[in-house]
């Protein structure tokens, strides 16, 4: 749960999942924001109006998926790095995840990593297809990662390099 | 005696707004902080803010904290005394005692006083509390952000307040291993996306647990185990519960008091709000306390977030400019839309409890009402 451990139960996440249906139309933005806080970047770093602006600035996102086309402008600017893109398009067995990521080493592109889960557990492995880390990142640098596809909404980290704790 | 017009005690993010509001309207300011550069805590918060643009939203601390020092330092209306401490204000004169640079005694005497101290931290009573390795959370980031020193490999973090839980992730940035993070309240008193990153890096947070004890390792005399153990729902210790970690480094993080010392000399009427984190000084919405003249801002007027501090210092810088008559017009105008952001801020359901705070606090109306 996550107010005791941080971690959000299936209920918690089930109102911030997109539709199915727009899943299987191409990559799409995953804002895993359950707090009413005070704050809005995602607002303003969508192009394409597809987070709607805050009529309160404590509201929580609330998305238009139909607008959103996953570009993953608004990863890097949400300062609880909650914000994640799925592609459950990608291949016949794998997904995509893009996702922040701002730990060193980054991994290269091609490379091989752990992937695992809101927890930290290891669920299993993936490819690093690209890595954004430019001045519009701003030291937050985006991770695509292939996952397996049962796995779109359960990885949430890499780990580069194997367990070093 | 050196003579300006306002001065600023404290170079954090409230003091810099205010100096910049104040140096805006026509006023002359002097900041004096205690530390070799401004930016107060600023220059150790490597996460982005939260916020609206105008707080700096996506911006990081330490980046906030280098525009604000740039504007500040080439600003020809603000002086800055550096590695000066106010140690002391004479109420009968209105003259502050600063120990300049750290070597001479220099009096200065404004004409009004923004103070912008900011807040300690709070430690806890636990057995060996005294032991080497364990370090407030403000320490551990001094550490290893501004010197680039870790302070050990192994972590137990009391504490998962937003300092707590972004502490953590700092330290495993730095390959410093989390432990645990434990709270003794029931529920996470941090926002849940600092929990959330924390928790995908696999360091599990213990809500109801506090810490016991710690022990040394014999040869060493340093911090070697710590021992927490379960609370029930009266926060009384459930004996049998007890969890050995071998830990190096505790970091305490259990909050923050006001550093009120000044405002107390200044004979300001002082109350004990613990929802703004102990003795905070009564004030107006200006943020004028009740000894006219003296203006608080940040932390010191009521343990807060870096965003409220630095509108909470714009207000403060405008109202002292306005009470010494400068307003090229646009005051009021500036002063309600400082008023609106910082409400808007604090309207959602994480800013009850500074809204009870202020509640007791604010007496109403202002001198200066628009």
């Amino acid at each position: 749960m996550l107010k005791t451990c941080g971690i959000p139960t299936e209920e918690e996440l089930a109102s911030r999942i997109p539709p199915k249906d727009r899943r299987k139309k191409g990559p799409v933005v995953m804002i895993e924001c359950f707090q009413k806080i005070p704050c809005n970047p995602c607002f303003t770093a969508c192009k394409r109006g597809a987070i709607q602006k805050f009529e309160d600035i404590n509201d929580l996102p609330s998305i238009d998926f139909d607008k959103c086309n996953g570009c993953g402008l608004c990863i890097s600017k949400c300062p609880g790095l909650a914000i994640f893109v799925i592609d459950e398009t990608y291949s016949e067995d794998e997904a995509t995840v893009s996702l922040p990521f701002e730990f060193l080493p980054l991994p290269r592109e091609g490379e091989e990593v752990d992937l695992l889960d809101r927890s930290g557990k290891k669920v299993g492995r993936g490819r690093v297809l690209k890595v954004r880390n430019g001045k519009y990142e701003d030291r937050t640098p985006v991770i695509t990662v292939t996952v397996p596809k049962g796995l779109s909404m359960v990885v949430r980290n890499i780990r580069v390099g194997g367990d070093l704790r | 005696m050196k003579d300006t017009e306002i001065a600023v005690i404290g170079g954090g993010p409230a003091g810099l707004m205010a100096a910049l509001a104040a140096a805006e309207m026509g006023a002359r300011v002097t900041i004096i902080d205690r530390n070799s550069r401004l930016g107060g805590q600023l220059v150790k918060q490597t996460h982005k803010f939260f916020g609206s643009e105008k707080e700096y939203a996506s911006v990081r601390g330490i980046d906030i904290g280098r525009l604000l020092s740039d504007e500040v330092l080439k600003n020809p209306r603000i002086e800055t005394m550096l590695d000066s401490t106010v140690i002391g204000y004479y109420p009968d004169d209105g003259v502050l005692g600063v120990e300049f640079e750290g070597k001479t005694f220099v009096k200065i005497k404004p004409k009004k006083v923004v103070v912008a101290t900011g807040a300690s931290e709070k430690f806890l009573p636990f057995e060996n509390n005294d032991l080497p390795g364990i370090y407030g959370a403000g320490a551990v980031q001094t550490l290893m952000n501004e010197h680039g020193v870790v302070p050990g490999e192994n972590v137990l973090m009391v504490g998962a307040g937003n300092i707590g839980l972004i502490v953590s992730y700092q330290l495993m940035q730095a390959k410093v291993n989390v432990k645990a993070i434990i709270d003794a309240a029931p529920c996470i008193g941090g926002y849940w996306v600092h929990a959330s990153k924390v928790a995908r890096l696999g360091v599990p947070i213990m809500t109801s647990y506090t810490i016991k004890a710690a022990y040394p390792n014999e040869a060493t005399g340093t911090l070697e185990r710590a021992v927490i153990w379960q609370l029930d729902d009266r926060w009384q210790p459930i004996p049998g519960t007890e969890k050995v970690l071998k830990v190096d480094v505790i970091c305490i993080s259990v909050g923050l008091s006001p550093l009120t010392e000044i405002l107390w000399q200044a004979g300001c009427e002082m109350k004990y709000v613990p929802q703004l984190g102990g003795h905070v000084a009564v004030r107006n919405e200006n943020m004028e306390t009740t000894v006219p003249g003296i203006y608080v801002a940040g932390d010191v007027a009521g343990v807060e977030e870096a965003s409220s501090a630095m509108i909470e210092g714009r207000l403060a810088g405008l109202n002292a400019a306005k009470s010494l008559g400068y307003d090229d017009g646009t005051y009021s105008e500036k002063r309600l839309e400082a008023i609106k952001r910082l409400q808007n801020l604090r309207s959602g359901p994480v800013g009850e409890k500074i809204r009870q705070g202020l509640a007791q606090l604010v007496s109403s109306g202002g001198d200066y009402n628009a």
